[in-house]
């Protein structure tokens, strides 16, 4: 037990890393993602084929060889910054195309009369998507984007795998080869990540009996 | 419903013809020319690939139709010029050296992928084959009237939910050592891989069976069945029709968790990959084409799933925010 009694320190800056990882690569997916769904949904054609064809390729490619042609290709051709945020953006890359295709299954749940109705007022496009489609949209997103942020929060632990083990995976396993008490340390990672998917999960339940459009 | 928006889009030009149109026509050479039919055909093929999400807007007017056109080609211009400066970082590295690439068209090479991509396959297949079962164990015990059973169903199922297959993976590399347990490569791998599917696979089959009207249970429990004939004769076969596509889905994410392979250094695709790259200092062009080789496998599986969807038909039920195939 003393594993993690005497290194609360350790696995708090763990968590912390893990937490930091996590919230900047749903920030930055958020963004990519929404801008890929208005791609994906527009009228110009090139975009609405460039949206279609990165979130098909994406989504098929394992998150791992992403982080690691990140991680280890960019320093070929030149690209090198700091480690964290190159994690950081090929996570980002990897969720926005799971992120464009959920908020455009909510753009897909808003009645069509609702898009009638603004054009009928005279709305424009932007008009139409920015203040009647995506508000209506994302309310009905707040859980399929909750199990979104879950999975975000435990892939986060890939970072580990490339190198990132600062986060809360990489310092389990650091914390384990020094005490060899494996059933302590990743039993209390394990709780830990129990805890942050539940806490989601509960704020998610709350938000969308708060929000729900009720039809 | 899909077809009706294409109908629609195709009857649209016939309506909004204006004189150009029916002149362009006139001064045609009489008999469609091969030209013609490609363009059609390739509209046809980018009209599935782009989906259809063209009931958000009307068909645009004069003026919509000119800004549609600039930022057509505004959008083309962006895009080359993104292709041009990744071609040109990658020049300007010597990475487009032909002697990088065409390593991937001798054989040994390309054996040696084959060779990783068979050790990635049957990961896939032995961990499905297992975690199947015993997902379909789990949600049977989560519905049993047993309480004791059916709690403890739930527990595992929300606890292995939630912990990462990498820590799982970490704690069985480095902690069944230390209980003197070991585990050959390949099923240190597996077994993390099994455990966490068996959960995702039992929340598949409870919500088929949940998604199933409650009728249906009503009338075969009025009909005198039991709790477990209603759930083998009545509920199972449907839930597992509705299921498919979702199974398939999930083997699709199943392909993706054996590239955890690469941290037990288990010699699948991505392994391959990494061996390859250092061992030719090819990095990027390895870890590109093992890209390749997952999304080609990986798209396939997804057109089966569709495929499957649209055989079985529930085309009936029309898709919900919910139904988002997540990671």
């Amino acid at each position: 037990m003393d594993a993690i009694t005497s290194h609360p320190d350790v696995f708090g800056h763990g968590l912390l890393m893990s937490l930091q990882i996590s919230a900047c690569t749903f920030v930055l997916a958020a963004a990519i993602g929404l801008l890929l769904a208005v791609c994906r949904i527009s009228p110009v054609r090139p975009l609405r084929l460039f949206a279609a064809v990165y979130v098909s390729t994406v989504r098929s490619v394992p998150l791992l060889v992403l982080l690691a042609l990140f991680v280890f290709g960019l320093p070929e051709i030149g690209l090198v910054y700091s480690l964290f945020w190159t994690v950081v953006t090929a996570m980002a890359l990897y969720w926005a195309a799971f992120l464009c295709e959920t908020v455009r299954a909510g753009v897909r749940a808003v009645p069509v009369g609702q898009t009638e109705a603004a054009r009928a007022l005279g709305m424009t496009f932007g008009q139409v998507l920015g203040s009647v489609i995506v508000p209506q949209a994302l309310r009905c997103t707040v859980q399929p984007m909750a199990s979104l942020l879950i999975a975000v929060v435990l892939n986060s632990s890939l970072a580990a795998a490339v190198g990132v083990t600062q986060e809360l995976t990489g310092q389990t396993v650091l914390l384990d080869q020094q005490y060899a008490q494996p059933l302590v340390t990743f039993g209390a990672a394990a709780v830990c990540y129990v805890l942050i998917t539940l806490a989601i999960g509960r704020t998610a339940a709350v938000l969308d009996r708060r929000l729900a459009v009720l039809r | 419903m899909t077809s009706s928006l294409r109908e629609e889009k195709a009857a649209r030009p016939a309506a909004s013809d204006d004189g150009r149109i029916r002149y362009a026509r006139f001064t045609t050479p009489p008999g469609p020319g091969p030209a013609r039919a490609v363009l059609a055909r390739v509209t046809r093929v980018l009209d599935r690939l782009d989906g259809d999400d063209t009931r958000l807007f009307d068909a645009p007017g004069p003026r919509g139709r000119r800004r549609i056109a600039v930022a057509t080609v505004a959008s083309l211009v962006v895009f080359a010029l993104l292709a041009a400066a990744a071609v040109r970082q990658f020049a300007a590295h010597g990475q487009l050296d032909p002697a990088k690439w065409q390593l991937f068209a001798q054989w040994p090479v390309i054996r040696y992928l084959l060779v990783s991509l068979w050790a990635t396959v049957q990961v896939t297949v032995v961990s499905g084959l297992i975690a199947l079962p015993l997902g379909a164990l789990l949600a049977l015990a989560r519905l049993s009237g047993n309480s004791l059973l059916s709690r403890f169903a739930a527990l595992y199922v929300e606890v292995l939910r939630a912990v990462p297959l990498l820590l799982l993976i970490y704690a069985f590399l480095l902690g069944l050592p230390a209980v003197g347990l070991r585990l050959p490569l390949f099923w240190q791998l597996v077994w993390p891989i099994v455990l966490t599917n068996a959960a995702v696979f039992a929340e598949i089959f409870r919500s088929g069976v949940r998604a199933l009207p409650a009728g249906q249970t009503e009338a075969a429990h009025a009909l005198g069945f039991g709790h477990w004939q209603c759930l083998r004769l009545v509920l199972l076969p449907q839930a597992v029709r509705q299921t498919a596509p979702a199974l398939v889905g999930q083997l699709v994410r199943l392909l993706k968790d054996s590239t955890l392979g690469y941290v037990v250094s288990f010699l699948e695709l991505l392994n391959a990959a990494k061996v390859l790259g250092e061992f030719n200092h090819s990095v990027i062009q390895s870890y590109l084409v093992v890209a390749l080789v997952y999304v080609v496998v990986n798209l396939a599986l997804a057109h089966t799933a569709t495929r499957l969807e649209r055989r079985l038909g529930n085309r009936r039920r029309e898709p919900g925010p919910g139904t988002v195939a997540t990671p």
